[in-house]
């Protein structure tokens, strides 16, 4: 699984890996933030639906119950108003206007209904008869269309909420399937990378002291062998004639200074 | 998402129904006729020698074209005709309403946000 999701391009530094740490860390607050954000989503999301489903109800019983009055009305006219209505119809008293509600950081429009002040266009209509009637069919149906825009308005919440949540829902599952396996899996790598550095190092640093014992030990025997071999010179000469050591002294001693004089040209 | 231009002017309400629910609705007052260079009704009676096409016609200038209603209102066995376009419209404004009709009993089962809201919980 974690080796699907690859890692981050990054050059395996301290500095990087600081980096990384600090992303893993933002990815995981984000997160559980988002995921807070998901589930108030939801909740209000199911919310709604159940409000959708009541008022759907309540709009065929409403609906009902407007026709019922509207049919009274023809009955009392006794004719067909409708073409009537139609022509008279210019100015639209009834209008909705936009609010906007936040709910965690989204913005639900909610519509309100207003009666525009002062636009009759069905003065005249009724005047014969069924004046009466007419007037009530208006407010029922004005009632009813109340009703139909408190259901637009959860309508086009639910819509709006269902895209929300399905973004965020997406942002939600990326983090947790990819940012931070990758991010985790980079750590992983650097760290190794890391390590790997610092085993090659000890292991140069131990290879460099090896040597140097090494060397430190053959110049020692070698110290030691001449030494040796001086002392064994020594009692050789010791036995066979003992002013070979004194001429010996003079010899050594000539290391120091005098042969080099031959060498000096001025 | 939705930002408060788009839906800053949307203040009309349309219909497209058959005549008992069209003039009920414009009783209530919801009938608008723009000015008259072009004088577009936001109404629509639908009889049975109303042709599918000027439904459909009708409502993509209530959905897409006219930029100031807010609710389109449509009768349930009108929406049956053009269920297609119904259901493949799901931009949030206008809110496409389904209502029952005088002789047509309404079918939660048709509702095109019903249906969704269904799906979403696998009932």
């Amino acid at each position: 699984m974690s080796g699907a999701v690859g890692r981050e391009p990054v050059f395996p530094t301290r500095q990087s890996l600081g980096l990384m740490k600090a992303k893993l860390k933002g990815a995981e607050v984000g997160h559980s933030l988002l995921k807070r954000k998901s589930e108030a989503l939801t909740k209000r999301f199911r919310e709604i639906t159940r409000r959708i489903d009541e008022a759907k109800q309540k709009m065929g019983r409403v609906m009902q119950i407007a026709a019922f009055s509207l049919a009274e009305v023809s009955y009392a006219v006794g004719g067909d108003i409708g073409y009537q209505i139609q022509e008279s119809a210019k100015q639209a008293r009834f209008r909705v206007r936009a609010k906007q509600e936040n709910v965690s950081g989204v913005f639900l429009p909610q519509f309100e209904s207003y009666t525009e002040e002062g636009v009759n266009d069905f003065g005249l209509t009724g005047l014969g008869k069924g004046g009466q009637q007419i007037q009530r069919c208006r407010e029922t149906y004005a009632r009813a269309v109340e009703t139909l825009v408190e259901l637009a308005s959860l309508q086009t919440a639910f819509l709006i909420l269902d895209e929300v949540i399905k973004v965020v829902n997406r942002r939600v599952n990326a983090i947790e399937h990819v940012i931070i396996p990758r991010t985790e899996n980079t750590i992983k790598y650097i760290n190794s990378e890391l390590d790997e550095l610092d085993r090659e190092e000890f292991y140069r640093l131990k290879k460099v002291s090896n040597k140097k014992q090494r060397d430190n030990a053959a110049a020692d025997a070698e110290i030691l062998a001449a030494r040796q071999k001086a002392a064994e010179k020594e009692a050789q000469n010791g036995t066979a004639d003992t002013s070979t050591v004194t001429n010996n002294e003079p010899e050594a001693t000539d290391v120091l200074g005098e042969q080099e004089d031959n060498d000096v040209i001025f | 998402m939705a930002s408060a231009a788009t839906y800053k002017d949307r203040q009309f309400l349309a219909v497209i129904g058959d005549e008992d629910s069209v003039t009920g609705l414009l009783l209530a007052g919801i009938g608008h006729v723009t000015n008259p260079p072009d004088a577009q009704r936001n109404f629509l009676v639908v009889d049975s020698k109303t042709e599918t096409s000027e439904i459909e016609r009708t409502f993509q200038s209530f959905t897409q074209e006219r930029k100031d209603i807010a609710v389109v209102l449509i009768n349930q066995h009108i929406a049956e005709r053009i269920r297609h376009s119904v259901d493949t419209f799901t931009d949030p404004f206008p809110a496409v309403l389904e209502i029952p009709s005088k002789d047509h009993p309404y079918d939660p089962e048709k509702d095109s946000v019903l249906k969704r809201v269904r799906r979403l919980f696998g009932e």
